[in-house]
């Protein structure tokens, strides 16, 4: 067994708090210059100019590069043979009070979805945890905004809808969304397993670089394939119009029942924020 | 070329303002979003005094990173506005001449833009880090205990906005993106 003290995984979970608010990862930052070479659209090309402009000025000044500093999602793959000297989840919120108070992010948590008072320190986390082999503990830190998080959409189609009502319905949220989630948007998509794992696959979709397709190679086409097809829907940067609607769609796939084709698609802003430390 | 504006920002004025408009906002403006737009929304209907200057005012839906040391405020970029449509209206009845926020709005909202001469500018979303430069002081004037979400009074300069819904109904996202189509599909 190998020894992860608690208080290590809180020092790293407030650094990844503070880093992910910060900057950008390279692969979105990669696409949004890609996306700029490509648009032909004067005002969207000035909106993409003061989109970088701003991921500039966050990278310089340490600055959160956006308000909505998110909810901290924390994704964890923790080896089996690791043994935490403490409470991991305690550890884990410690470090999101720590990061979020003294790192000057916003504290963007109710304590109950009705009652709605601020927890005052962006806690708790949403946790996500992973039992993989070996010694290692890989912790992701994705603040998510929730203009973004609120236009994403669920849906249990019928096995007969197949891969078409796959694509409308990804198709439809985008529309529905229009300018509200802050195009150019990232698209997660999680197709099968059951109704709540289908939203667990689109999150984590969000999670894989930008860059990077699917490995199956029916999916990396899918995934070209509704990229093409919504940035063919004239939405553009910020909804006024133009050709960079979304800067990549990235799909997760598991098996399912004979009976379901769950779909679900998350959506994120082009502020896609996550950052990851291996222990 | 960018109109500027400096607030107050009279009605007769707003009506000039078209879909499209590129402006830039000087002088004051206050921050509110969902939980201080309750709390103002039970003001007016209780025929109470709001605890800011309404009239011929502009209202930003915001909620800012904190203020780094010597820093005004800390990011501040647009919040969606759609949460606030339920209860833009009441506010604009009171005078309230301009709303900058990001995203679609209802069509209660506009009705009272076009019958009272209001107009709805959005801010760039996600570009906090660069908006929040903009933002020369900020200080809160009413309900502290929000947190992010307390009433804040803004000293802006040159506030980059862009009108998307004018006092006639006019509305770039469909405008914009309609443009675009009929160019490039």
């Amino acid at each position: 067994m190998r020894e992860i003290s608690a208080g290590t995984i809180t020092e790293v979970v407030k650094r990844l708090c503070v880093e992910a608010n910060c900057h950008l990862p390279q692969d979105v930052k990669n696409c949004i210059s890609k996306c700029y070479e490509q648009e032909n659209w004067h005002q969207a090309k000035e909106i993409l100019e003061r989109i970088v402009e701003n991921y500039h000025i966050a990278d310089e000044q340490n600055q959160p590069i956006c308000q909505d500093t998110g909810v901290a999602c924390v994704f964890l793959k923790v080896g089996q043979e690791v043994h935490i000297d403490g409470d991991i989840n305690e550890a884990i919120n410690e470090g999101v009070r720590q990061g979020y108070t003294e790192g000057y992010l916003r504290k963007s948590v109710v304590r109950d979805p009705l009652d709605r008072v601020n927890t005052g320190d962006n806690t708790p986390a949403m946790i996500y945890c992973e039992l993989v082999p070996g010694d290692k503990l890989e912790i992701t830190v994705a603040p998510k905004g929730f203009g973004s998080e609120n236009m994403s959409q669920i849906k249990m189609l019928r096995p007969s809808d197949g891969l078409q009502g796959v694509k409308d319905f990804v198709r439809k949220v985008v529309e529905e969304a229009g300018p509200n989630p802050c195009p150019p948007i990232v698209v997660g998509v999680g197709v099968g397993g059951t109704f709540d794992k289908a939203a667990y696959l689109a999150k984590k979709a969000l999670m894989r670089s930008t860059e990077e397709r699917n490995p199956n190679p029916f999916y990396a086409e899918l995934e070209q394939q509704l990229l093409d097809e919504i940035n063919a829907l004239g939405i553009g940067p910020q909804g006024f119009g133009g050709r960079t609607t979304a800067l990549a769609v990235n799909i997760e796939q598991y098996p399912t029942h004979i009976a379901g084709l769950p779909v679900a698609v998350n959506i994120n802003c082009h502020v896609t924020r996550h950052k990851t430390e291996v222990l | 070329m960018a109109i500027s504006i400096t607030t107050p920002l009279a009605s007769k004025q707003a009506r000039n303002l078209k879909a499209g408009d590129s402006c830039l906002i000087s002088g004051v403006i206050y921050t509110a979003r969902d939980a201080a737009h309750k709390r103002l929304c039970e003001l007016v209907a209780q025929g109470k005094e709001l605890p800011m200057e309404i009239k011929d005012s502009i209202i930003y839906f915001v909620g800012p990173t904190p203020a780094k040391p010597g820093q005004a405020i800390g990011s501040a970029g647009p919040t969606t506005s759609y949460r606030m449509d339920a209860y833009s209206p009441a506010l604009i009845a009171q005078g309230l001449t301009g709303m900058i926020g990001k995203g679609k709005r209802g069509p209660e909202v506009v009705d009272a833009m076009k019958k009272h001469g209001a107009v709805y500018f959005g801010a760039i979303g996600g570009c906090g880090a660069l908006l929040g430069k903009c933002i020369k002081k900020a200080e809160i004037v009413a309900y502290e205990d929000l947190g992010a979400e307390a009433i804040r009074r803004l000293e802006v300069e040159n506030f980059p906005v862009i009108v998307i819904i004018d006092s006639e109904g006019n509305n770039l996202y469909e405008t914009g993106r309609a443009a675009y189509l009929a160019e490039h599909s």
